[in-house]
């Protein structure tokens, strides 16, 4: 047993034993949550230690055969990439874990449902065999669907419920589409990633089922990631989950998506790759442009926030388009750094929320008089929200930034644009609006989040920020030379002038790169 | 004749009769205990189909009845079928005002009917099994005499079953008379041979009125009209042995004459069946949207199901008709388990509208977590049987994309379909979980034998969903007997 099978072993072991105590036990209840997330987040930490930087390839490999005869196998490992969000990934659960406590109605399916979703996304990210990948994403629907439902908050929430259900099933079914596709298309008539990217990068589909495929996998995934324009069930569902889900779904299970393309998409199609970043350039610009004015204009902080976890997405394939080692390796640190932030800030608000019961942000002012620790766990979250140094999304959105600028200059400029202007504007007008001003009198009986271990998820959340953003080697280390490697075999470092022009003729450019004739 | 293989049929035809001489001496307080005994002899029945033999196909009546691995894949599947439906049955009983006994007769009678569609070869045996299971049907869902609902189902049914049967039989006439054969192996050869009669007129005729008939049994668009009524107006336990069993039956039928006797290809009626499966998905699943009552809405659904079905029919490759038979079989589970909660729950009330199950998460919640279950299985939600179902069936039907692009449109259709099923399903969790408490919140009893029925239905679900290795193989073996 390697410690990556106890990532997302530990949750889904969780969910059974919950299931099998009785639901009077509550105390045993909260401490098999608590257990099984922490071991989990233990387990990360662990592999994190174990991870051997020298190595390239998967690590911690467990491969069992599950259905021969169609290449079904259950096949895990790790890499940078997903060494990376399974150690944010087991955070954030942890942290959504603690932060539950204030559910006291039927707490047993509320855990068993939290356990089961992060088990399950957190499987989805060791898995190697696209099946897996695919099974354990969808694990997480139904109990979003319920949690979203049971223990939501706002009159919307039936119609948010619904709409993130419809389009996530839309995305995840589009996305399975392509990735059938692609297995019945390899040659290799397996499900297993690792055998299927080798055999398409050593003999690349013909390029017009390239151009049938990748479009599926791009929107697939993408609505999966709230790609703009079908970006609209995430501030609404966020708005309406309890803050567990919020943090979960906002911080983890939305980067399926991104890795999915990164993982499938990128490495194995590269001739239609090259000619929808054009496309995705313009689709990510909606992203953090229309999403960024759409959140300052929103009056509920948890809206607010849902809209900027949108924008911030839009980075992440501002990345992707670049093609280049630097902006795929920003974009894994932006999903990395956005997974903690959406954290942190969906959990905040949702302990605001159970203060005030409101999160109408002109109702609210003046909080930091009585909730200092919240106050300024707010403020820094804000702060890493616009890119400030310091917070671990600083070097993402740099690092984006740069891979992008050679190949995608304007969209770069307006992105920056974006991103510094627009977020500052929203970011620090919440901040004014919660935290600021005068306390108004019914706030008076609102308490700071009491002792020391009620503050650990959102301290480890905020410490890991500043952490990641201090000392970025951290991940960049083990993020980049997995990216390299993917960018090498894909064929997508070329030479930065040929690059350039070679996106428009990709053809073109074509022959000089070995991978990409056939 | 080897009249040894048909022991099984023979059994339950058995069983049928002994219910009724039983009852003569079966106080009206025990009555209850005949259909838990005859559920356990069919369960025993099923033990026993392991034991016959199969890999050869094997004949009887001169070629008219044969035994090979799709046949006893079907036979398993009905037994099955029979002994959860009559579980249901038996919760259901104190509703019924005609004999019980009968009630459970003629449901182990059509059970032997659908037996026997799974052996039938050739089209006099094919008509007379389906006609087994159908009259069976026609007074079952009529057996609830004093609501009105249910006389209606069992006219309804009735009429529209007799005009089936007509067409059928007609199409039976057809064929016969340009091939002077009703034999499938004869068919089968004078469809290969040069000299085919698979193009001239009053064959296609023919073999599109058998189509009718047949598309009729399983509720394919556009022979699907009076699914609505009967699923609504039938006892449970009926409605639940017609989706599960009746669509099993006609289905069986199919893949014999349209992937065997008279293959799709040389018919060339492809795109035909492309075309029925991508309208009966998308009319099932939009007609499902708005209904309130649960059978209704699981009727509209039913034939969305008929529509993936046919999905696999279309594929027309061995992982076509796999994918086929391995749906079929999780739906079987699913689609009991939905129906058992269904009869559970409803009996006191005798509502049905999705609204009475409000609350049920906190009132019952074993019932309401196998509710959920099985109508995430039947969204094709992981890790439940529906899900590798319909992927076996996507998969299958994308791999013939290469060969024309409405297959690709198919696929398209399935997901659109998926998506749109996720509506009413997941409403029907939502009224579980959060709807408005239903006026009745006692604590819903389950008897020992429904509740043993139901989690062996959530373990079919999950077996299938999670550990599909064997099924698959099962359901290949089953499939290689069909020649693809």
């Amino acid at each position: 047993m390697t410690p990556l099978l106890y990532i997302f072993g530990l949750p889904l072991l969780g969910a059974l034993l919950v299931w099998l105590v009785p639901r009077n036990y509550r105390f045993v209840i909260r401490l098999i949550a608590l257990g099984s997330s922490l071991g989990a987040l233990v387990s990360a930490l662990v592999l994190f230690y174990r991870f051997d930087l020298q190595q390239t390839g998967y690590q911690f490999v467990t491969h069992v055969p599950w259905v021969e005869s169609l290449g079904i196998a259950f096949h895990v490992g790790v890499d940078g990439i997903n060494l990376a969000l399974l150690f944010m990934g087991a955070m954030v659960t942890f942290a959504a874990v603690c932060v539950s406590r204030h559910i006291k109605e039927r707490e047993k399916e509320y855990y068993l449902l939290l356990l089961l979703m992060s088990g399950g996304i957190l499987g989805a990210f060791a898995s190697l065999d696209l099946f897996f990948l695919y099974f354990f994403h969808e694990l997480a629907l139904v109990p979003t669907f319920i949690m979203i439902g049971v223990w939501g908050r706002g009159e919307r929430r039936n119609y948010a419920t619904f709409q993130i259900t419809l389009y996530l099933s839309l995305g995840a079914l589009i996305a399975l589409a392509g990735l059938v596709l692609l297995y019945l298309h390899s040659g290799a008539r397996t499900f297993d990633l690792v055998v299927l990217t080798r055999q398409l990068q050593e003999q690349p589909m013909p390029a017009d089922l390239q151009h049938l495929i990748f479009p599926l996998l791009l929107f697939g995934f993408g609505i999966l990631v709230s790609l703009w324009p079908f970006h609209s069930w995430a501030p609404l569902g966020y708005g309406s989950a309890p803050p567990a889900v919020a943090m979960m779904h906002a911080g983890v299970i939305k980067k399926f998506g991104l890795y999915g393309l990164i993982r499938v998409a990128l490495p194995v199609l590269p001739q239609a790759a090259w000619s929808w970043v054009d496309i995705l350039s313009v689709l990510c610009l909606g992203n953090i442009l229309f999403c960024g004015w759409v959140a300052m204009r929103q009056r509920d902080l948890n809206l607010l926030i849902g809209n900027s976890s949108v924008a911030h997405m839009g980075f992440c394939f501002l990345g992707l388009a670049s093609l280049s080692v630097a902006g795929i390796t920003g974009c894994v640190l932006v999903m990395v750094a956005h997974g903690l932030l959406a954290a942190l800030t969906f959990g905040l608000s949702g302990y605001l929320n159970q203060q005030t019961q409101t999160l109408e942000m002109k109702d609210l002012g003046g909080l930091w008089q009585r909730m200092p620790y919240v106050g300024a766990a707010l403020m820094m979250a804000m702060f890493a929200g616009c890119g400030l140094p310091g917070f671990a999304n600083f070097p993402g959105e740099l690092l984006v930034m740069f891979g992008a600028w050679k190949t995608l200059p304007m969209p770069v400029v307006l992105a920056a644009w974006g991103a510094l202007v627009i977020a500052a504007i929203y970011m620090m007008g919440a901040v004014r609006e919660v935290l600021h001003g005068p306390l108004a009198p019914r706030w008076n009986q609102a308490q700071d989040v009491p002792g020391w271990w009620a503050k650990l998820p959102y301290t480890l959340l905020l410490t890991a920020l500043l952490v990641f953003g201090f000392y970025p080697p951290l991940l960049t280390r083990t993020i980049e030379p997995a990216v390299t490697a993917l960018v090498r075999k894909a064929g997508y470092d070329v030479p930065l002038p040929a690059k350039a022009k070679g996106r428009a003729t990709a053809e073109k450019a074509a022959p000089s790169l070995p991978s990409l004739q056939r | 004749m080897n009249i040894s293989l048909l022991s099984l049929e023979i059994l339950v035809i058995l069983l049928g009769v002994a219910l009724l001489v039983v009852d003569w001496f079966t106080p009206a307080a025990h009555k209850r205990w005949l259909g838990i005994a005859a559920a356990l002899a069919l369960l025993f029945f099923f033990g026993l189909s392991f034991l016959q033999p199969s890999s050869l196909p094997q004949y009887a009546f001169g070629h008219s009845y044969v035994l090979d691995d799709l046949a006893l894949f079907f036979k398993r599947f009905f037994l099955l079928a029979g002994v959860l439906v009559l579980l249901w049955a038996v919760e259901f009983g104190d509703r019924l005002r005609g004999g019980v006994a009968e009630f459970y007769a003629l449901l182990v009678f059509a059970l032997a009917g659908m037996m026997f569609t799974a052996s039938a070869n050739n089209l006099a045996m094919l008509f007379v099994s389906i006609e087994l299971v159908t009259i069976s049907f026609y007074v079952l869902a009529a057996y609830q005499r004093q609501v009105r609902e249910s006389l209606e189902a069992g006219v309804k049914y009735l009429i529209m079953g007799g005009l089936a049967s007509a067409f059928m039989v007609f199409g039976i006439a057809l064929i016969f008379g340009i091939t002077g054969t009703i034999e499938f192996e004869i068919l089968s050869a004078k469809m290969a041979a040069k000299s085919s009669p698979a193009q001239q007129p009053l064959f296609q005729l023919g073999m599109l009125l058998l189509l009718a008939g047949l598309g009729f049994k399983i509720a394919a668009v556009p022979f699907h009209f009076w699914v609505p009524d009967v699923y609504q107006g039938a006892p449970s336990p009926v409605t639940a042995f017609l989706a599960a069993g009746s669509k099993a039956a006609g289905v069986a039928l199919l893949l014999r004459v349209f992937l065997h006797v008279a293959p799709l290809n040389v018919l060339r009626w492809e795109t035909l069946f492309i075309v029925l499966a991508g309208a009966t998905i998308l009319y099932g699943n939009l007609g499902a949207i708005p209904q309130s009552n649960l059978k209704r809405l699981l009727g509209y659904s039913s034939i969305a199901h008929a529509g993936y079905l046919l999905m696999g029919m279309a594929a027309f490759s061995l992982a076509g008709a796999t994918a086929l038979l391995y749906y079929l079989a999780g739906y079987l589970f699913t689609v009991l388990a939905a129906f058992g909660v269904i009869t559970l729950v409803l009996r006191q009330t005798g509502a049905e509208d999705v609204a009475a199950l409000g609350g049920l998460g906190r009132r019952s919640p074993f019932l309401a977590a196998i509710l959920t279950l099985a109508m995430a299985s039947l969204a094709g939600v992981p890790p439940l049987a529906g899900f590798f179902g319909k992927f076996l069936l996507i998969k299958a039907v994308l791999e013939q994309g290469t060969q024309a692009t409405a297959f690709y449109w198919l696929a398209g259709v399935a997901v659109v379909g998926v998506v749109i099923s996720l509506w009413y399903y997941f409403g029907v969790i939502k009224a579980l979980y959060w709807g408005e408490d239903a006026a009745d919140m006692s604590p819903v009893e389950i008897s020992l034998p429904s509740r043993v029925g139901l989690v062996v239905c959530v373990a079919g679900m999950l077996w299938l969903g999670v550990l599909p290795e064997i099924p698959l193989w099962l359901a290949e073996q089953g499939a290689m007997a069909l020649g693809l």
